[in-house]
């Protein structure tokens, strides 16, 4: 638990002459948010465990324009990934993970026609990969017997049909995954997509969020597994809301397998 | 007067045929008032998605029970319609059900025909119930309060009429019963006019086809004004859908263009203004239908007002005021009055102070939506109601700057440090040293 995070930049690796072999996309949230950054810190755990050589831009990465984008300025959108780009290109950046799936998204889908061109994943599909080039192993015990629900974030699921590879590494868990009544490409958003995060709902019965963590608590779960910073923040809430906080816990995938690993 | 009957039939057919024509012609001159999109990528994907979802219906049996029933009427309305064939030929001739002559075949295929007819009427029956007596939350949205409403009922009762008018012209067909090949159902109902005489049931008959016909090619010219052209468009429109992943969206060429030069220290800002006029648009993004493009107006013509986007919708589910099935309808309804402007002044649109965006939708609506895909992902024929949403959100921002104030500081603090939050750009490594 006490051994130091190592976080090495794109800058330190270009003047040892080297590249790493992945680019950790932080992303906002992972960078600033309280909740996100244990996220954060979590994946780097896991990433130091694996022998990753990664690398970070540090105070070189920017927003990547996705909630700009989805509130209609496509100008700023298209500044700030042209910037990102720039950048990323510059350092001749092969592959990226980032544990955000908004910025998973842009950077996949989005950034191709604008000049940038890399291998985008996930950090649960990722980690998947670690697990399958047997860099990585899944630790027992710690969940075994625990009721896990797994939210499938918009931006990973309908968005881009990544729905197996974080339900893969909760199986290797030994817990007991249970799935909502909307799960996999039917699941219902947490509320926060399309930059509602960043703004108050408009009026209605009821919150997104609210709804979504009802349909969670449905499953009688003790954890709701997330893969996203803002579902994982919308959930939280709801689940706060719902005054259930000493019972069921929102995490990240990622977190789980740390803490498994007691790392 | 022996051809009389020939003359009548060729000049209802021709006349019911021109009519639609005519009708379909506005509908695709209204279509291209919509912005130039090119698709001419991914052909094997596109025929691969014509052949499941449009001709093979996957996407509707997401949903079993209507899934299951919708499929039977379509089996029966493609199939039957091969009937329609003989009695043109027959209408045109003066022949009496001339594919007889074909032998047995004949009969299997009469008798598959009534099949599917009963089987048709029973679905319609069941539709018909959930929509008026069972009374399905997706059927009761506002949008549905008077002609839509109407509208469906109507396509039902259609249908209705004319399976039992098939039914029935078969059942009184005397040389038909005798041949007692293919009268699998008729031949039930053929007991019911038992004590008709031979001239009466022949009357009846006649009666039927005649009705029959022309029950079909009112229906045919109905379609332009109901929800029910996806019967002919939904093809078109599932071709031409997206084949990228849900999430991605479009990046505007106009802005890409502005922003490079905005980027490029050695760009001239005077250059390229002259060089192509088309490379600035004169407005950045929707406000009326017809800065949409082509496909989304299609869209909009394809849409049968199911509503399976609008169940799935987080933001309907929780009461807001957005329903994805509303923008569909809504962008049919402007582009057709707009359409309809053109037809009244001599083919030139007259400003008739309104437009899509407040007249139709509202920003409320707009700002409601998650971007979550759900009603793309619910769509049995590949509508794609978020890209309106994304495209109007587009103009309330970049021509209006009339994004709610939270959105503006979101926005203001990514130009000014990077972020959707007030942080410093310099300190986004910080998480990694307090730990």
């Amino acid at each position: 638990m006490s051994e130091a995070l190592q976080v090495p930049t794109m800058a330190e690796f270009q003047q040892q002459g080297k590249q790493p072999e992945v680019l950790f996309w932080v992303g906002c949230a992972g960078s600033f948010d309280d909740r996100a950054k244990k996220i954060t810190k979590a994946f780097v755990k896991l990433l130091n465990k694996a022998g990753v050589e990664f690398a970070v831009l540090g105070t070189e990465e920017s927003c990547t324009g996705d909630p700009a984008k989805r509130s209609g300025n496509e100008f700023l959108f298209q500044m700030q990934a042209m910037t990102n780009i720039e950048v990323m290109n510059a350092y001749s950046v092969k592959k990226v993970v980032t544990a955000c799936p908004h910025c998973f998204n842009t950077l996949k889908n989005e950034y191709p026609s604008l000049g940038g061109n890399y291998e985008v994943m996930h950090h649960t599909q990722f980690l998947k990969s670690l697990l399958e080039e047997g860099r990585l192993t899944v630790e027992k015990g710690q969940f075994k017997g625990k009721r896990i629900t797994f939210h499938d974030p918009c931006y990973l699921g309908r968005a881009n049909n990544v729905y197996e590879a974080p339900r893969l590494l909760l199986e290797k868990l030994d817990a007991e995954l249970v799935e909502m009544k909307r799960s996999r490409k039917n699941g219902l958003c947490c509320g926060a997509g399309g930059a509602q995060m960043f703004k108050e709902a408009e009026s209605g019965q009821k919150e997104i969020n609210i709804e979504r963590t009802e349909e969670a608590l449905d499953t009688a779960a003790n954890i709701i597994a997330a893969g996203c910073p803002f579902c994982n923040t919308m959930m939280t809430d709801g689940v706060k809301n719902k005054e259930k906080e000493a019972q069921v816990q929102v995490m990240d995938v990622a977190e789980m397998i740390a803490q498994a690993a007691d790392l | 007067m022996e051809y009389l009957p020939n003359i009548v039939f060729a000049v209802l057919l021709l006349s019911g045929v021109l009519f639609f024509a005519r009708n379909i012609g506005k509908i695709r001159r209204n279509i291209a008032l919509g912005k130039d999109l090119e698709i001419s990528d991914s052909k094997k994907e596109r025929l691969k998605n014509l052949l499941m979802i449009a001709l093979g219906q996957s996407k509707l049996v997401s949903r079993p029970v209507s899934g299951l029933l919708h499929i039977v009427v379509y089996l029966g309305f493609i199939i039957i319609n091969i009937e329609v064939l003989e009695i043109i030929i027959d209408g045109l001739l003066g022949t009496h059900r001339i594919l007889s002559g074909i032998g047995q075949a004949y009969g299997l295929l009469i008798g598959a025909f009534e099949i599917l007819a009963v089987l048709v009427l029973l679905a319609v029956v069941v539709f018909w119930w959930r929509r008026n007596v069972q009374r399905i939350a997706r059927f009761l949205n506002p949008e549905m309060k008077g002609w839509p409403k109407q509208d469906a009922n109507l396509i039902l009762y259609f249908e209705v009429v004319l399976m039992v008018l098939f039914l029935v012209m078969n059942a009184t067909d005397v040389t038909f019963q005798e041949m007692n090949s293919g009268n699998v159902i008729s031949q039930f109902i053929a007991t019911w006019f038992s004590g008709f005489s031979e001239s009466t049931l022949h009357m009846i008959e006649r009666v039927a086809w005649w009705v029959h016909i022309g029950g079909i090619l009112i229906f045919l010219n109905y379609l332009y004004y109901s929800k029910h052209l996806h019967i002919l468009l939904a093809f078109p429109n599932v071709y031409y859908g997206a084949v990228n992943p849900k999430g991605q969206l479009d990046n505007m060429d106009a802005v890409t263009k502005e922003v490079k030069l905005m980027l490029d220290p050695n760009a001239n800002p005077y250059a390229t203004s002259s060089e192509d006029p088309h490379a600035i648009p004169d407005k950045f993004g929707a406000s009326d239908a017809t800065d949409l493009n082509w496909l989304q107006l299609l869209n909009a013509y394809s849409c049968t007002e199911c509503g399976r986007c609008t169940s799935e919708c987080p933001a309907n589910q929780t009461g807001k005021l957005l329903s994805p099935r509303k923008i569909m309808m809504d962008t049919r309804d402007r582009i057709q009055d707009i359409g309809a402007n053109i037809d009244a002044n001599n083919g030139s649109f007259k400003d008739d102070g309104k437009q899509l965006l407040g007249d139709y939708i509202s920003t409320e609506e707009l700002w409601a939506c998650t971007s979550c895909n759900a009603c793309v992902e619910a769509c049995p024929i590949s509508i794609n109601p978020l890209s309106i949403i994304m495209d109007m959100r587009r103009y309330l921002v970049m021509e209006q700057s009339a994004a709610p104030v939270e959105l503006n500081n979101m926005m203001g603090n990514i130009e000014n440090n990077g972020a959707p939050w007030p942080y410093n750009q310099m300190d986004r490594l910080n998480w990694s040293k307090n730990n």
